[in-house]
């Protein structure tokens, strides 16, 4: 059943209704984040004695039994999560079990290496990913979309450590002109940065494509060339916005992945950033600094969601009026 | 001879069709059309989904997707419409606008109403800015909008699909056309919503003078707005007319059965005159006369070759040996 | 006897009481709720073998009517009896049981239809779901059901893409007759069908029924259509009928000034050259119902009355039902005039 005459909302309302939208968002980004902690606490705990593997196992058992004592591991595995649940609500986010360094100094320090890695990655992504898919869709069956689209599935079929080692050997190994890894100079993030940023590119631009298409097979585009706009105007004015919509998700997704989606990037290329401290930290079962990166992993990601959500509402009135309009 | 105008010697067409044929990656859609709008009339064209009648118009105007093969001419006030794309451009939302099915999705749903009005302003009239605003809040009022300031801001889906289609036409309008197509403008729309748009229609020709052609398959529709008729089948003319005599005598067969298998509004309720089958496919048309499977006053003679449209009087010409043969036979 | 009056016992195969339906609407996560009445207070009866049409614009309700017709949806007030009996709760024993007893046919057919199954499987699915028949009596009864709309036996084994629309929406209703039902709803049934198949569909309904005697709720915004095949029209408007009478009775004399709107706005070749009254203004949104009556906003004879009181479906001296305050005052006064 169609509602017909709906009226635009008045701003008043629209803002109220806004402010209750990320007030309920927030709410429920909380409740995701939390549940993330849980799993990872519950997971983490069944994998494995943080005990045995720090110590080393032949170390004496009563050594091992302080240990145990001293991180509170020797609780019930409830007492244990209530009292680490009401530590992160007071901002206390644990220690680390092999240095008794705060966890999230640990993992902050480490945060702008892995930043320096996913910002430039990521600016390749938008930077290629996004104009090869438009112009694949504009010259639909060229030449030239063949070209991308060729590109783009060896893009995202060949796995980032495949992609990594290849890199290595090509330009490190056989050409010697860039490091093969470490962090001294700017030379040394080129491969990791290229090989962060290929996959990414490679899926944004199907994805680019695919959505433009859609848009251009609109009816709205007839109208707009039969209002006489040339073809570079209708797809600037009224195919691209429309476009974006569907596009702002994905790149959401890759902003939300800045901080833990280089994990097996760093590793391969011994990047000291938060995905190898991550990796190092599992293999220890070092709790704290494992569920603190989960954490800010999980926050991230929900973050970028939240501000996908907001930006849907910018760029797509439908939605917008769907938050603020009662039933019109 | 074919006969194209109501009446030639009056002045040049406004728009000349001739021989125009489309084809799809190899499959012919559109098999040679002469057609001719004087200026000012209101043509009427109607048939079934898959007839040609909109390809027509989007071909003559050049909004086909590129895999579309258009072949022919178009001639703008006697004068060769070149297709190149800037010529083309020119004239759409110029000379000759377009307005299309279902409101709803002819508009871009994420810019406001006001804008995608202005962008036609701007282009045709070079009007910016407040004059535009106030120019599109004028064709606003003209096709009838309620609450015109308003809705400069709105966008599509706040409206009906009947203000939607107002919209459409202040667009359309923006361009200060000498032709209207109208590509079944009240097909997706309520029945007395429909009654509205076709009034709106008729009273704007009224005013600017404007040239109409109203594609659509309901002869109901065409009856109540049009001056002279095309009627066409598998992608070809089959009979043209002047309304009135259209209605008062259809000539070709498939004319014939469409208006008996409109069911009437009066008088006993009887079984229909149904046209048995259905619209052949393009890429099996019959030879001959395409119509000729389903017809029941076809000969085999009607299978031999494409009986061309022929005039039967002064405003009337069908396409179909057996109304056109001489009755010698 | 006629099979339009063949009940027996004088009961309608078909009762409808005062059902209304309302729907908690929500726009977008966030918005409240509105309460839409979508079906308010309708009556009507379906005798064997006859079609009522039920006709309006978007959004009056008429598909609603249809689906609590069948018993799809539980009416929130009101009371629907089918072949004397109530009409059960949706989902146990006996309404299972009935749906063999009343179909329903959809407007778009190949969205009816499962694209990876050929016709005949899908026309002999009520059979199985029913179990009626024995297993090997079906395929003779799908080639018969096939044949009863006019498909050929070697169209069983086509699948929906392979066939054209017309045909398709002959499949459907050979699926729809496969219970031999007492009742068909048909919802829009040929508004996806080019003119010249809408007759063809047209024609073969109302051979089915002369042959098989089933009653039909035909919904359609299509005055032209519903004319032709019904024997009462009821035309909606907001949820409520708001006249209801023989066809032509309803098209040629409409009493309520919708109706009368409804009538006007068909186009017809033979109409061609008369100018009309054309109603003004959009229909209103369900969510936003004006107060009295619904249409009194659009109403060119609305008085005070009408936009506090809703008008009560009334039969009139000659049979008509009508819900309009100013019909009613008229029919009152021409019977007075004949009581004088």
């Amino acid at each position: 059943m169609p509602p017909t005459d709906r009226t635009p909302v008045s701003t008043g309302k629209g803002r109220r209704d806004m402010i209750r939208f990320i007030a309920i968002r927030l709410l429920r980004s909380l409740l995701t984040i939390a549940l993330v902690v849980t799993f990872a606490f519950v997971v983490l705990r069944l994998s494995g004695d943080p005990a045995m593997l720090i110590m080393s196992v032949d170390a004496p058992p009563e050594a091992i039994a302080a240990f145990r004592r001293s991180w509170g591991l020797d609780e019930p595995l409830w007492t244990q999560y209530l009292k680490y649940f009401g530590a992160i609500l007071h901002g206390d986010l644990g220690r680390s079990m092999r240095d008794g360094r705060d966890a999230i100094v640990l993992v902050a320090e480490r945060i702008p290496a892995t930043l320096a890695l996913t910002i430039p990655a990521l600016l390749i992504k938008l930077g290629i990913g996004i104009p090869a898919g438009v112009h694949a869709a504009l010259h639909r069956d060229s030449w030239s979309d063949r070209l991308v689209m060729l590109a783009a599935v060896a893009g995202f079929t060949v796995p980032s450590f495949v992609l990594g080692l290849l890199l290595v050997l090509i330009f490190a190994v056989q050409l010697g002109w860039l490091p093969s890894g470490g962090q001294e100079s700017w030379r040394h993030a080129i491969l990791p940065v290229i090989t962060l940023g290929v996959g990414g590119a490679a899926v944004l631009a199907r994805f680019t494509r695919s959505a433009t298409l859609e848009v251009l097979g609109q009816l709205y585009i007839r109208t707009a060339s039969a209002k006489g706009l040339s073809w570079g105007r209708v797809v600037r004015s009224h195919a691209l916005p429309n476009a974006a919509i569907p596009t702002v998700t994905i790149v959401g997704f890759m902003v939300g992945s800045l901080i833990a989606g280089a994990v097996v990037v760093e590793s391969v290329f011994s990047w000291p950033g938060v995905g190898r401290l991550l990796v190092v930290a599992v293999a220890n079962r070092d709790l704290a600094v494992v569920q603190c990166i989960l954490l800010l992993v999980a926050a991230t990601m929900v973050t970028a969601n939240l501000i996908v959500d907001l930006l849907y509402g910018f760029l797509d009135p439908r939605l917008r009026s769907a938050r603020s309009a009662g039933a019109g | 001879m074919p006969i194209t105008g109501v009446d030639k010697t009056a002045s040049t067409p406004l728009i000349a069709l001739s021989n125009l044929g489309v084809s799809f990656d190899g499959v012919v859609a559109l098999r040679g059309i002469d057609l001719a709008v004087m200026p000012g009339e209101s043509l009427g064209l109607v048939g079934e989904s898959g007839c040609g009648k909109s390809i027509t118009w989007l071909a003559a105007l050049g909004l086909l997707p590129a895999r579309a093969t258009v072949t022919g001419s178009v001639r703008l006030d006697g004068e060769e419409l070149p297709r190149t794309k800037a010529a083309l451009e020119r004239v759409r939302g110029g000379r000759i606008a377009m307005i299309f099915q279902d409101p709803a999705s002819a508009l871009n749903p994420v810019l406001r109403l006001g804008r995608q009005v202005s962008e036609a302003l701007t282009l045709h009239r070079g009007m910016t800015g407040s004059a535009a605003r106030a120019e599109a809040k004028r064709l606003f009022d003209q096709v009838g909008l309620p609450d015109a300031a308003r809705r400069l801001d709105a966008y599509p889906h706040e409206l009906s699909g009947g203000q939607n289609q107002r919209v459409m036409i202040a667009m359309a309008l923006a361009g200060q056309p000498d032709l209207l197509i109208a590509d079944e403008p009240t097909t997706a729309l309520d029945v007395t919503i429909q009654a509205q748009i076709l009034e709106l229609l008729q009273s704007l020709r009224r005013e600017t003078g404007m040239a109409l052609v109203l594609i659509s398959h309901d002869l109901g529709v065409i009856a109540e707005t049009c001056d002279r008729i095309a009627v066409m089948y598998a992608g070809r003319i089959v009979e043209e007319a002047s309304a009135d005599a259209f209605f008062a005598e259809p000539r070709h067969p498939y004319a014939v059965g469409l208006m008996a298998a409109l069911p009437p509004l009066t008088g006993p309720r009887r079984p229909l005159t149904a046209i048995p089958g259905g619209v052949p496919e393009p890429w099996a048309m019959p030879p001959g006369c395409a119509f000729a499977p389903r017809c029941p006053r076809a000969t085999p003679d009607c299978g031999i070759a494409v009986p061309p449209l022929t005039a039967l009087a002064k405003d009337h010409a069908a396409a179909c040996i057996r109304v056109t043969a001489p009755v010698w036979a | 006897m006629h099979p339009r009056y063949g009940t027996g016992l004088g009961m309608s195969l078909l009762t409808v009481t005062n059902v209304g339906r309302r729907y908690a609407m929500r726009r977008g996560l966030l918005a409240r709720a509105v309460t839409v009445h979508a079906v308010d207070g309708v009556s009507l009866s379906l005798e064997r073998g006859e079609t009522l049409g039920l006709v309006g614009e978007s959004g009056c309700g008429k598909s609603t009517t249809g689906r609590l017709v069948l018993g799809l949806e539980a009416p929130d007030g009101g009371a629907v009896h089918f072949d004397g009996a109530p009409m059960p709760a949706v989902g146990d024993a006996a309404w299972r049981k009935l749906r063999a007893r009343m179909q329903m046919v959809f407007q778009d057919p190949l969205g009816a239809l499962d694209r990876r199954l050929p016709i005949g499987v899908q026309v002999a699915e009520p059979l199985e779901i029913h179990n009626l028949l024995n297993p090997s009596d079906r395929p003779a009864r799908v080639i018969e059901l096939l044949g009863a709309v006019g498909l050929r036996p070697d169209q069983a084994e086509r699948y929906p893409h392979e066939l054209s629309g017309g045909q398709r929406q002959r499949a459907v209703l050979a699926r729809a007759l496969a219970t031999n039902p007492d009742l068909l709803v048909c919802d829009e049934p040929i508004s996806a069908l080019d003119v010249s198949i809408q007759a063809q569909a047209m024609n073969l309904l109302m051979e089915l029924q002369a042959r098989l005697g089933m009653a039909i709720l035909f919904i359609s915004h299509d005055l032209r259509a519903v004319r032709q095949v019904s024997h009462r029209i009821a035309v909606m408007y907001l949820g409520r009928i708001v006249e209801m009478g023989e066809p032509d009775a309803v098209l040629h004399d409409p009493a309520h000034p919708y109706a009368r709107a409804l009538a006007a706005a068909i186009p017809h070749p033979g109409l061609r050259g008369q100018t009309r009254p054309v109603l003004q203004g959009d229909p209103p949104n369900p969510a936003d119902r004006p107060s009295g009556c619904a249409f009194h906003p659009r109403c060119p004879i609305a008085e005070a009355i009408c936009r506090t009181s809703v008008p009560a479906l009334l039969p009139r001296q000659d049979g008509r039902q009508v819900a309009c305050h100013a019909a009613h005052r008229s029919d009152a006064g021409v019977h007075r005039e004949r009581a004088a």
